[in-house]
């Protein structure tokens, strides 16, 4: 039901709808920056999350394969950033130079996890991988001598680049927004590459793909690597807004909660994360008021979404690039 | 030396025995309708506090409790709990039966979400004393203390699974949960009421994993709302250890997993010299899991699997 992207026509949005939604995006962005400090820190995570979700969406969305331990190369990129830029190892690198390392240490990352589950499909996968952020985590929360344990490493550098300074919230925000665009452009190219049709062939039936001549292999490693690289920069740009990590921020409830937000607004689409996301990191913030019944909330209306839309709140097909062409179509 | 051996042996043990009781309730539902049941480890946690409600509601001391009222707390909340399971497999699941494979693992999680939330805000978030279900009493085994806690645990788990084992390989009801795991549409066609079996997996799988929970409770002599997250992964860890979906495999995987982790604690620190502490010993456990899963994905006592049989086309 969700995957007929390969067969169906392209999806047309009504042009008031599509006006609507790119106005309001336009407006959101300009009028962010000017908000209280509270709200950019809001629409900060919202972003983080966002970017999180197009890393794990070319896993999960792309090539069909569920990943349960996303969080441990947002976590390795997080710590790549507290250890290169802090008096933990008294190295201070600044952010350019720790963006590359850590889209590197990611990418290996990926792969070094890739490599052993290539055989595994399906539960066992996901069983795997869950098990693999568990160890990362645990090995983080006991290497004290590297990580600081539980107590986590404080007093990160402020970041800056070239110059400018990349600290304040408002800073963090445009930083955000550009890797975000930067990284939803990127996905959205290679999935129109001969490697996203090599992916979308592997969702859609592996032996098959395998048999008109798709190197599954290289195209599950590509996608673990890619995946791992954004999820390592996610973490960079998380360490530095906060200038604090611990691991309590890479358990395994964060990873479901990144693959709720991909399956709840709408598996393979970018504006399906942008909506999960503002679903389950806004909603939470705007009922902050009723404290604990907020979560309770939450929980039953996950449990309703799922039920009422299984395939997600935005179809498949209605990428941006459909919401662009329905602005400018006669 | 052999009374550690003898004491870490009964550990391992009593551990095992109460993961076991929950990896069952994961591996049933898996058999059935090939779900990962993220909410499970919830049942494990209500089963306590069904427990010391009820408690609370026949004695006023919950500390003084007599045998009679300790027992028929412990019935009546698994009793309570296997309902709440059924209720919550009509309402959540159900309605996803014949969506995506991904769908109702992921409502199964809302679910998770909402009792853990819904306790704390019943009870509070802070941990509660339990009451001891048995006398506490030590006894010197071959230099190894063990207690009577210990010993009851273990007599309570046996005959609970003894139960089940009895009841899915003589009984009736225990045919027909087999014959659905096997082949649901088979079974449809044969005239047994699916819904109906699906529905007592749902009863049994939460009430064996509510007494699990009363008795780690007891045995720690504390609950919190959150308990169910960290004994509910290490259960599931047993469970596909063992072999997702084979009922003898979940009590082989818990016992191994709990040998593992009790050697990991108590030897670990003596043969590295220290360098390789017992936190390390669920990265063990985890690192095994992996092995398992990598040279034998079936798990131990699982059906083998061909790359075949593990091919879902198009699970999202």
């Amino acid at each position: 039901m969700a995957s007929t992207v390969l067969t169906t026509a392209p999806a047309r949005a009504p042009r008031w709808l599509a006006f609507l939604l790119i106005a309001l995006a336009a407006a959101l962005i300009v009028a962010t920056p000017f908000l209280p400090n509270y709200y950019i820190r809001v629409a900060n995570s919202l972003l983080i999350y966002i970017l999180l979700g197009i890393g794990l969406n070319i896993v999960v969305g792309y090539a069909g394969l569920l990943d349960l331990g996303f969080v441990a190369f947002y976590a390795v990129g997080a710590y790549t950033y507290a250890l290169l830029a802090s008096n933990q190892l008294g190295i201070h690198l600044p952010l350019l130079a720790i963006l590359p390392i850590a889209a590197v240490i990611g990418a290996a990352t990926g792969i070094l996890l890739g490599l052993p589950v290539l055989r595994l499909r399906g539960d066992y996968l996901a069983i795997v991988t869950l098990g693999f952020g568990e160890i990362i985590r645990i090995v983080i929360n006991n290497m004290d001598w590297l990580t600081n344990g539980p107590k986590g490493i404080p007093a990160l550098d402020r970041a800056d680049m070239l110059g400018i300074s990349v600290a304040r919230p408002s800073e963090i925000f445009w930083l955000l927004l550009v890797t975000c665009i930067l990284a939803g452009l990127a996905v959205w190219r290679l999935q129109k590459s001969i490697l996203g049709k090599a992916w979308a062939a592997i969702r859609e039936d592996q032996d098959a793909a395998a048999g008109v001549g798709v190197n599954t292999t290289n195209a599950k490693l590509a996608a673990f690597a890619i995946s791992a690289t954004i999820g390592s920069i996610a973490g960079v740009i998380f360490a530095a807004s906060q200038r604090f990590v611990s691991p309590e921020s890479f358990s395994l409830q964060e990873s479901i909660l990144i693959v709720l937000l991909i399956v709840i607004g709408g598996i393979g689409n970018i504006l399906g994360i942008i909506a999960g996301a503002a679903i389950l990191i806004l909603l939470p913030e705007v009922l902050r008021e009723f404290a604990e019944w907020r979560i309770l909330f939450l929980g039953l209306l996950m449990v309703v979404l799922i039920i009422i839309r299984p395939g997600g709140i935005v179809p498949r097909s209605l990428g941006p690039d459909v919401l662009f062409k329905s602005l400018f179509r006669r | 030396m052999w009374g550690t051996i003898v004491q870490q042996t009964f550990n391992a043990l009593t551990i095992g025995a109460i993961y076991a009781l929950i990896a069952l309730g994961y591996t049933m539902v898996y058999g059935v309708l090939r779900m990962i049941n993220f909410a499970h480890g919830e049942m494990f946690m209500l089963g306590a506090y069904a427990a010391f409600v009820l408690l609370a509601l026949m004695v006023p001391d919950i500390g003084a409790a007599g045998a009679l009222a300790l027992t028929a707390a412990f019935f009546g909340a698994i009793l309570l709990v296997g309902f709440a399971g059924v209720g919550i497999e009509r309402l959540a699941y159900k309605p996803l039966r014949h969506s995506t494979r991904l769908a109702p693992m992921l409502s199964s999680l809302g679910v998770s979400l909402f009792l853990v939330t819904g306790v704390q805000i019943a009870a509070g978030p802070q941990p509660r004393m339990f009451p001891h279900l048995f006398p506490n009493q030590r006894y010197e085994v071959l230099g190894g203390s063990i207690t009577s806690v210990q010993i009851g645990i273990l007599i309570a788990a046996f005959i609970l699974m003894l139960g089940l084992h009895f009841f899915v390989n003589r009984s009736r009801l225990g045919i027909i949960v087999r014959a659905v795991s096997e082949s649901r549409p088979t079974a449809q066609l044969l005239g047994i009421n699916v819904n109906g079996a699906i529905s007592l997996i749902f009863f049994l799988g939460p009430l064996l994993g509510a007494s699990g929970g009363i008795l780690y409770s007891s045995y720690y002599g504390i609950m919190t709302p959150t308990m169910g997250a960290v004994v509910g992964l290490k259960a599931f860890t047993a469970a596909i250890l063992g072999g997702i979906g084979s009922i003898p495999g979940a009590m082989l995987g818990a016992f191994i997993l709990a040998f593992v982790e009790v050697v990991g604690t108590a030897l670990l620190p003596i043969l590295t010299n220290g360098a390789i502490g017992t936190e390390y010993r669920d990265v063990f456990a985890f690192a095994i899991l992996i092995l398992v899963l990598l040279f034998r994905p079936a798990g131990l006592l699982g059906e083998a699997v061909s790359e075949e049989s593990m091919v879902y086309k198009r699970e999202f």
